[in-house]
């Protein structure tokens, strides 16, 4: 028995230089699969990094602090909002200051839902943060004059590192290109940060809250301070996403902001199993693409997600991930 | 006077709509500690079941005839609780909130598209029962008196509770059971059925409530989002589980509406979700809550 077999839980052996490899390989590949995919799958995917990102902040709440937000939605359209905003009234162009703008904003809106949110656990934190974050839906559905109401408020594309969109360059190109680069190192800047997090002390801490809030208290751990920064962690991560989400998309509308939309980032956690650390991102990728093609599969699009969800909820609660986790276990063990 | 008294009725006709939704929900939770995100799609389909009997499928039909078929709507809200209770959410009761919370998602999306495939994208509409009834004065103001009706049936429907929770026997055994479910089953009462009666009751208040509004509003896609919203904030002010709670809620939802949209149309809406995140600080429990 392997000190890694050993670290690893008693789960199969990994070696280090074996996981370092894969990593490597999985970033080349994200480098060249704009130039392989037609420029429509690269947007898709575009899209899916963006919500995996939002998913991973998300799932630092219901996978290592054990709480059920289900109004991550408000913090996805604050970090929208607050690059709208820079653009309709400050006349701003540059991603990084949107990028700056939106994690101060949702950094704010998240300290202070924060402090409401943490004292309650179970179903009353999950419901406190679906009313809180309907009142930012219902402030950016009623003040049009501000919000621009449900038509939304228009993003253009914005300059990365100070570069502009070439006259030559149309814009998909853009997005398919000088985008994804960006948006695929803010991501696996996000991943990394979050892996630092979740295994330093403090996201040990939060696991222990998540297990047994008694003992973790009796231990020295002051509950309310760790779950205080852990949302905030965890919405302004969402918060990146949001404003990562709108040059993409190039509207903002209210609908992201209503709390339908907190429940498909719930939907991506258990879709790729909120229990693993990659469950999150997968399943943030994998919906995106199940969501478009129902979407242009049929109107029903809802039905067949809907059924897709309790199937997972009934048969595979613990997502991809798991599961696939399981298969191969049971596969090793027959070989 | 003539138009504070509109205002009055007006409030009481969102409260008398809001109780029956979210008087369901708080009993639902009260008995089987399980908060049911579909429950506004349950509302849906009492208002297009009620819209499609009354305005397409009998036109034409002697008005009494359609009257008494209003609570057609509520009856299919029940039968669609029956069964999706013992089939689907019964498997969840010993499981995580999160999962709870989750499938009864996944009901709401389905459900949301059954009822668009069944009656379509258009909104459905029971317009004629409205219109028939005209409308009566009130100082110097017209008032249909269409919504008088629908008040009444909300006020009858919360003393007709009271008196099936508080003075009948099946009234004993719901409220043994939401207060400790595993004596009540030592007590040879049983479970499985308070259950589907519970969450079939339920469902009935919100079938109810869709039926008696869709005269006067129509039945469009979207409507069970917006009516469970507002079922939480009732529940939140009034307390999960507590019928009184659910009364008192819609009250105060009915009235802060009512004013919000003559005065503070902008933050009506917000407003009302402030309040229930203060009513949840001050008082975790809402109002006539109590704690788990």
């Amino acid at each position: 028995m392997t000190a890694a077999f050993l670290s690893r839980g008693g789960r199969s052996p990994v070696r280090p230089v074996k996981v370092v490899a894969s990593v490597a390989a999985g970033v080349v590949l994200l480098l060249v699969l704009p130039y392989l995919l037609a420029p429509y799958q690269t947007l898709l995917l575009t899209y899916g990094l963006v919500m995996a990102i939002a998913a991973l902040g998300f799932n630092l709440l219901l996978g290592y602090t054990g709480l059920l937000s289900f109004g991550h939605s408000a913090f996805f359209g604050v970090g929208a909002y607050a690059v709208a905003f820079m653009v309709k009234y400050l006349d701003l162009a540059s991603m990084e200051l949107f990028i700056v703008g939106a994690t101060v904003a949702s950094a704010l809106v998240t300290a202070l839902f924060g402090l409401v949110c943490v004292r309650y656990t179970r179903i009353f934190f999950s419901i406190l943060t679906l009313a809180l974050s309907q009142v930012l839906w219902s402030l950016a559905f009623k003040f049009f004059w501000v919000t621009g109401g449900t038509d939304g408020l228009r993003v253009p594309t914005p300059r990365l590192l100070g570069r502009a969109v070439a006259a030559s360059e149309d814009k998909t190109t853009f997005l398919v290109h000088a985008y994804y680069t960006y948006v695929l190192v803010l991501f696996l800047a996000c991943v990394a940060l979050m892996w630092v997090i979740v295994n330093s002390p403090f996201g040990k801490a939060l696991q222990a809250i998540r297990d047994n809030e008694t003992r973790a208290e009796f231990v020295g751990v002051q509950i309310w301070r760790y779950r205080w920064i852990a949302f905030m962690v965890s919405g302004v991560f969402t918060g990146l996403a949001g404003a990562l989400w709108v040059p993409l998309n190039g509207l903002t509308t209210p609908d992201i902001l209503y709390w339908p939309f907190s429940g498909e980032i719930v939907f991506m956690a258990v879709l790729g199993g909120f229990r693993t650390f990659t469950g999150p991102i997968i399943g943030a990728i994998v919906f995106n693409y199940l969501k478009t093609y129902a979407v242009g599969f049929t109107v029903y699009w809802q039905l067949l997600l809907g059924v897709i969800l309790v199937t997972l909820v009934l048969a595979l609660p613990t997502g991809i991930t798991g599961s696939a986790g399981q298969l191969l276990a049971r596969l090793r063990r027959a070989a | 006077m003539g138009i504070i008294l509109i205002h009055i009725l007006n409030a009481l006709l969102y409260a008398s709509v809001l109780f029956l939704i979210a008087g369901g929900l708080s009993l639902i939770y009260g008995v089987m500690r399980i908060v049911n995100l579909a429950h506004g799609n349950l509302y849906a389909i009492g208002a297009y079941v009620t819209a499609w009997v009354v305005g397409q499928w009998l036109v034409g039909a002697p008005t009494v005839v359609l009257y008494l078929l209003i609570p057609a709507g509520a009856l299919a809200a029940a039968a669609a609780g029956a069964i999706i209770e013992p089939t689907l959410l019964r498997r969840f009761y010993k499981r995580a909130e999160e999962y709870q919370l989750l499938v009864t998602f996944g009901l709401l999306m389905i459900l949301e598209d059954v009822v668009r495939f069944i009656w379509g994208p258009y909104p459905l509409s029971a317009s004629v029962l409205w219109s028939e009834l005209g409308s009566i004065a009130i100082g110097d103001a017209l008032y249909p008196t269409y919504n008088l009706l629908v008040i009444a049936v909300g006020g009858v429907a919360a003393a007709f509770l009271w008196v099936f929770v508080y003075r009948t026997r099946f009234g004993v055994v719901l409220r043994a059971a939401s207060q400790d479910m595993r004596m009540a089953a030592a007590l040879g009462i049983n479970v499985n059925r308070v259950y589907v009666q519970a969450f079939t009751l339920g469902c009935f208040m919100a079938g109810l409530a869709g039926a008696i509004i869709v005269p006067s509003q129509s039945a469009v896609l979207g409507m069970s989002v917006d009516a469970l919203i507002l079922a939480f904030i009732v529940v939140v002010i009034g307390g999960l589980g507590s019928l009184e709670g659910a009364l008192v809620g819609a009250l105060v939802v009915g009235v802060v509406r009512e004013a919000g949209i003559a005065l503070f149309p902008e933050i009506e809406l917000a407003l009302l979700y402030l309040i229930a995140a203060i009513v949840l600080l001050v008082r975790p429990a809402g109002l006539f809550g109590r704690t788990a």
